[in-house]
């Protein structure tokens, strides 16, 4: 891994190319938060909007969203780690603590199945009414982008254990932890004014 | 589902459709093989992630939609022309101008204009391409399979029939069942991923990848609306992603986001659609004006009016364009205030268009004008768009609004403003980079043929508009009563008119093609910007060497100091980006998903919709570092299309 | 070839301005046409606003006009006209800029007091007594309006009668797709939405027969969704509500269910209204409509000019 003594500056920094990598990745967060937006504001025009489901506030169960959130953040911080390790050139604390929020990742993904099957047995399903569309599709959003998150991650995983850490790979591995960080802040709004609003109204 | 539901029967007219299509994909295929043109197609075009050729295409396929936005709005105007006519039926009709507006808007005058930003943009900032050449090759591809998925609907399944805006609850499962609604909401899907693509890429090149000692505030005007263009793409086009795939999970699975069932909204589908709808508007509108912006300065010879000017009226014409929205439907009933808030924002959008044009007056004044084809198209867009910005001010003024809303009065004024606007954009800034990109001019004389032609048709069709929309006569009505016979008439003609005018610029491009003069200098008109300081045709590389910018015309500075951007002493090898064939095949691949999508063929959509995964997968992996011109190449392309005799 | 271009231009636009001079003087044309106090302060704005608009159209092309002759590329030109680094002036810009400023403002304010007015029953001149509005639910169907008169307990199809000199309150809702009911002649539109009421007043000063429709497109028929609006005296109007009370027949759930029908439909008049079992204009009229016809709307109507009168007619048999 002899690139890495080209430094100046993180090593996922030094290319031309990584830099625009990295700004274009921005760019492209501020569109998913446009979408986010979006789908937050159809949620709480819908809310309410029940018809003959269940009401939210009889489904949603708080230690179940709470461990979800906890898991999710805690990822995040796992996340952060692996960076760290990368930039001091740990391939093996890299790998590590990657793994260890994918499994986190994974974790959250399997609690979020679980309600969402729970919530279908109730009666309470994408068709039952606009409030649960908008519901699904919001959650069921964030969900998907987490999917392919960790999806990605493994293939980052994969690179990694062919090339090492090189100019590439750490930048890759930079971008991904920045979508993973995000994914994080919109769940933060999800549990904020979906799960935490719909138990007390 | 039986054939003759797959495919669409019964009608004439799309039988001689079919024909046509089967004619000209057989002559092209032929044509193809006989001079053995098919590795030449793949490895020049389908597989190119040169920014210069991407542009190229994204014209043509823009020419091809103008052609048959254009033939929609001709069966219209025919079946309008005269009172009680059956020259289309009411169904048949309701799909035409549906096609229209939404060929016209997402797959003619996007296209056109992100293609001519694909080529000019770059050159202006003197970079070498854009930011992620591959993810343009990929934008460039979802415009194209988008545009075909769209296209489709009209032999196979149906096209789409509740208008470009397609309002629920009448586009909803309920009340337009069947394929047609489904290819509008998947065509324009596929379509906007690139869009937004686009507008990441743009952006970042934009951004990061201008010559040195080019600030912000040096950009020339068109890049400078390029990037705000981008900026609004990517705040707009999340928007339209969220409300067509509420939309498409509405009519195929079910949900219930516009639904009259489920205490759905319907009303929804109306402010997302236009909280995208009118940024779209200046997505097409703000490149038109840097387009203009260009073209006169170059023609009038002289540097741009109120350059500081032009650029924050871009900018606050953006900004104004996200919170107007709610004007396309006055009518809701939202109440006085709302009303009067939105009145308001819409009106003030009129002070910084006025400020352009006045701008615009400025540059021309004490002037040396050269009515060059491009200028004629350029300068008769000031009078042609202020009629349609001072209608559009009227249209604001939401107390008479409800009594233009939705007639005939509402659809002039927009195509003076998108014509007037951005097709006339499109013809100047073609005719004008024209040169820059195939090394040969348009011929003017035709140009001048099919400008006035147009111009005059132009006026012709849509100025009656305006009287008839005053007497009542709402849009989209498949028959017109004796009343409104007159000046119908006369549109029709002005119709007509438009179509012979383009007919003429599509042959001029043939004529200039075989008799035009070949350029042999890379500044074709006595260009004020980088681009001209390329040679022609440009080398892949586009500068050899990059000048050092101080000033906002950065080639006339280069042109009095004498510089080229071919400096032997600083030559370096320049790294370039390996042609690819993952976007064509992965964007291929995509339109299958959808397509079996639009017919709720799930399985086979997940199929497709797997396969576009694999490909990103594959991509990833992807470690190809492109390869590099060496400095003795790079000498010999510059020598050889500079014409200097070096030995 | 290039001498003479501006002055066809000039000459183009011209022909443009007499365009435009000779339409705007005829005033047949509906919405410059009132018939009553809303589409008259409609005409007043428009007219006012016209007023600018001419103004800023003349200002612009006068200008356009002389630069371009004046700055055209010319051998005869001074040399000193052509100053290729000329790119600022601060006061002209400013000027240009406050300018459209102002005619905005001016605009505004009549714009908003208009639109506060548009939502209160127009004020009847002071020599006559204010009157209470008539209330009348105009609901859309695919392609018919439904006119439910519940103080009458009348309902028309396809056709209205109003009294002159009375405001009247259209409570707006519809069956499924969103419509717009439209009377020039009286005022502007407003949205006809399934869940929704909106609320739109119009008022007749003149007795006369004036056109109406559905000015949204809805599908198919929308063509046809027009009616006929019969404004006469109030007493005139009184007989016919007792002439209708008396004679029409009452209105069944069933026959009206069969009305709602997607499709096209002649003249009704019922001596009760559909508002009996439901309002679409709320929440839980909503569906009133798609969960009875999901199916037949599914079959196209084939509709051309000349089976339109056919249509009807198959529609009333079934």
């Amino acid at each position: 891994m002899s690139e890495q003594n080209f430094s100046s500056g993180p090593l996922e920094y030094q290319t031309e190319q990584s830099r625009l990598n990295i700004l274009g990745f921005w760019i492209f967060l501020a569109a998913e938060l446009a979408l986010f937006s979006t789908l937050f504001a159809t949620y709480a025009v819908l809310s309410g909007r029940t018809a003959d489901a269940p009401a939210p506030f009889e489904l949603f169960e708080p230690t179940s969203t709470l461990i979800m959130t906890f898991l999710l953040l805690t990822s995040s911080f796992t996340c952060g780690i692996a960076v760290h390790e990368m930039r001091n050139g740990s391939k093996k604390g890299l790998l590590t603590w990657l793994i260890v929020t994918l499994l986190l990742g994974f974790a959250f993904l399997g609690f979020e199945i679980d309600e969402f099957i729970t919530y279908v047995h109730e009666g309470a399903t994408l068709q039952s009414s606009a409030y649960w569309s908008a519901f699904f599709i919001l959650a069921g959003t964030h969900g998907l982008h987490v999917t392919l998150g960790a999806g990605w991650m493994i293939l980052l995983v994969i690179q990694l254990m062919q090339r090492g850490i090189t100019r590439v790979t750490s930048r890759k591995v930079f971008i991904v932890s920045l979508y993973w960080h995000f994914l994080d802040v919109v769940w933060i709004f999800i549990f904020t004014s979906v799960y935490l609003i719909g138990m007390v109204m | 589902m039986k054939l003759d539901e797959f495919f669409v029967t019964g009608e004439p007219l799309i039988y001689g459709g079919m024909v046509a299509i089967v004619l000209v994909t057989s002559a092209i295929i032929f044509l193809l093989t006989y001079f053995k043109k098919w590795k030449w197609l793949w490895r020049e075009w389908l597989t190119t992630v040169d920014h210069k050729k991407i542009g190229i295409m994204y014209i043509l396929s823009a020419l091809a939609m103008l052609f048959r936005g254009g033939m929609d709005a001709l069966m219209m105007r025919t079946q309008l022309a005269v009172p009680d006519l059956n020259f289309l039926s009411a169904q048949h009709y309701d799909e035409i101008f549906t096609t229209h507006g939404t060929v016209m808007i997402i797959f003619m005058a996007m296209p056109f204009l992100i293609g001519l930003m694909n080529i000019v943009v770059p050159l202006q900032i003197g970079a070498r391409d854009f930011a992620f050449p591959f993810v343009n090759a990929l934008s460039f591809w979802s415009f194209f399979f988008g545009a075909l998925l769209f296209n489709v609907s009209f032999v196979i399944g149906g096209s789409p029939d509740a208008g470009w805006t397609s309002y629920t609850p009448l586009s909803g499962a309920a009340l337009s069942p069947g394929p047609g609604q489904n290819f509008y909401l998947m065509g324009l899907q596929l379509a906007g991923i690139g869009t937004l693509a686009t507008g990441i890429n743009l952006m970042v090149t934009i951004l990061k990848m201008r010559a040195p000692g080019m600030k912000m505030f040096k950009m020339p005007i068109f890049t400078w609306s390029s990037l705000i263009t981008c900026f609004i793409i990517i705040f707009a086009f999340p928007i339209l992603t969220v409300a067509l795939a509420l939309l498409t999970i509405d009519r195929i699975f079910g949900s219930q986001f516009f639904t009259l069932t489920g205490e759905g909204l319907p009303m929804m589908w109306a402010n997302l659609f236009w909280m995208w709808g009118h940024p779209e508007v200046y997505i097409v509108v703000l490149p038109a004006f840097g387009i203009f912006s260009e073209v006169i300065a170059t023609f009038a010879h002289k540097r741009i009016f109120g350059y500081s000017a032009m650029v924050w009226s871009i900018i606050i014409i953006a900004g104004l364009s996200f919170l107007v929205w709610v004007h396309h439907f006055f009518t809701m009933g939202a109440g006085a205030f709302v009303n009067s808030v939105f009145s308001v924002s819409t009106m003030l959008i009129a002070v910084p268009t006025g400020v352009k044009i006045f701008n615009w007056l400025g540059t021309l004044h004490k002037s040396k004008i050269e009515f060059s084809t491009a200028m004629l198209w350029a300068l008769s867009f000031i009078p042609s768009f202020v009629i349609g910005g001072v209608t559009g001010v009227m249209l604001g003024m939401a107390a008479a609004d409800y009594q233009f809303h939705n007639s005939y009065f509402l659809v002039a004024h927009f195509h003076y403003v998108l014509i007037a606007g951005t097709v006339f954009a499109c013809f100047a800034g073609l005719t004008y980079w024209y040169p820059k990109m195939f090394g040969h001019k348009l011929n003017e004389r035709l140009g001048k043929w099919s400008f006035w032609l147009f111009l005059i048709g132009f006026h012709v069709c849509f100025l009656p508009q305006y009287f008839i929309g005053l007497d009542g006569m709402p849009r989209r009505i498949f028959h017109i009563g004796p009343e409104w016979f007159t000046l119908n008439f006369l549109s029709t003609i002005g119709a007509f008119g438009m179509g012979i005018g383009f007919a003429i610029f599509v042959y001029n491009i043939y004529y200039s093609f075989r008799y035009s003069k070949r350029e042999t200098t890379g500044d074709a008109w006595g260009g004020r910007t980088l681009e001209w300081a390329t040679p022609t045709p440009v080398p892949p590389y586009n500068f050899a060497t990059l000048p050092e910018v101080n000033n906002i015309d950065a080639f006339m500075e280069m042109k009095e100091k004498g510089e080229t951007t071919f400096d032997e002493k600083k030559l370096q090898p320049i790294h370039m980006p390996s042609n690819s064939g993952k976007p064509f095949i992965m964007m291929a691949i995509l339109f299958f998903a959808s397509f079996a999508l639009v017919f709720e063929w799930i399985t086979l959509a997940a199929i497709g919709l797997a396969g576009g995964l694999i490909m990103m997968i594959i991509r990833s992996f992807d470690y190809d570092e492109g390869y590099h011109f060496s400095v003795n190449e790079i000498k010999q392309i510059e020598q050889s299309r500079r014409g200097l005799d070096h030995e | 070839m290039l001498d003479f271009m501006p002055f066809r231009k000039k000459g183009l636009i011209l022909l443009l301005f007499g365009i435009v001079l000779l339409l705007g003087g005829c005033d047949q044309m509906a919405v410059f046409d009132p018939k009553g106090p809303v589409a008259e302060s409609q005409r007043d704005l428009i007219v006012y606003s016209l007023f600018f608009m001419a103004g800023i159209i003349l200002v612009v092309y006068v200008a356009f006009t002389i630069i371009i002759i004046k700055y055209r590329d010319h051998p005869k030109r001074k040399e000193n006209s052509y100053k290729p680094n000329f790119h600022g002036s601060k006061t002209i810009e400013a000027i240009w800029t406050i300018i459209p400023i102002l005619i905005v403002t001016a605009l505004s304010i009549p714009t908003v007091t208009t639109l506060f007015d548009l939502e209160k029953p127009p004020e009847t001149t002071a020599a006559k007594e204010q009157k209470e509005p008539l209330v009348i639910y105009a609901t859309s169907a695919d392609w018919k309006w439904f006119f439910s008169y519940p103080e009458q307990d009348i309902e028309t199809v396809n056709y209205l009668h109003i009294p002159t000199d009375r405001p009247i309150e259209f409570r707006l809702s519809s069956t499924a797709s969103m419509a717009a009911l439209w009377i020039p002649r009286l005022g502007g539109q407003k949205y006809n939405m399934a869940g929704m009421e909106t609320i739109l007043y119009l008022q007749a000063d003149e007795p006369g027969i004036y056109d109406g429709r559905n000015s949204n497109f809805n599908g198919e028929g929308f063509a046809e969704q027009t009616f006929k609006v019969h404004a006469e005296s109030a007493d005139k109007f009184g007989q016919w509500v007792r002439d209708k009370q008396t004679n029409a027949p009452k209105l069944t759930q069933e026959q009206y269910d069969k009305l709602l029908k997607p499709g096209l439909t002649d003249r009704h008049t019922f001596s009760s209204t559909h508002l009996d079992w439901v309002n679409h204009g709320t929440h839980k009229g909503m569906d009133y409509d798609i969960i009875r016809h999901w199916k037949e709307y599914e079959t196209l109507l084939h509709l051309e000019v000349g089976n339109i009168d056919e249509s009807i007619e198959e529609h009333i048999e079934n």
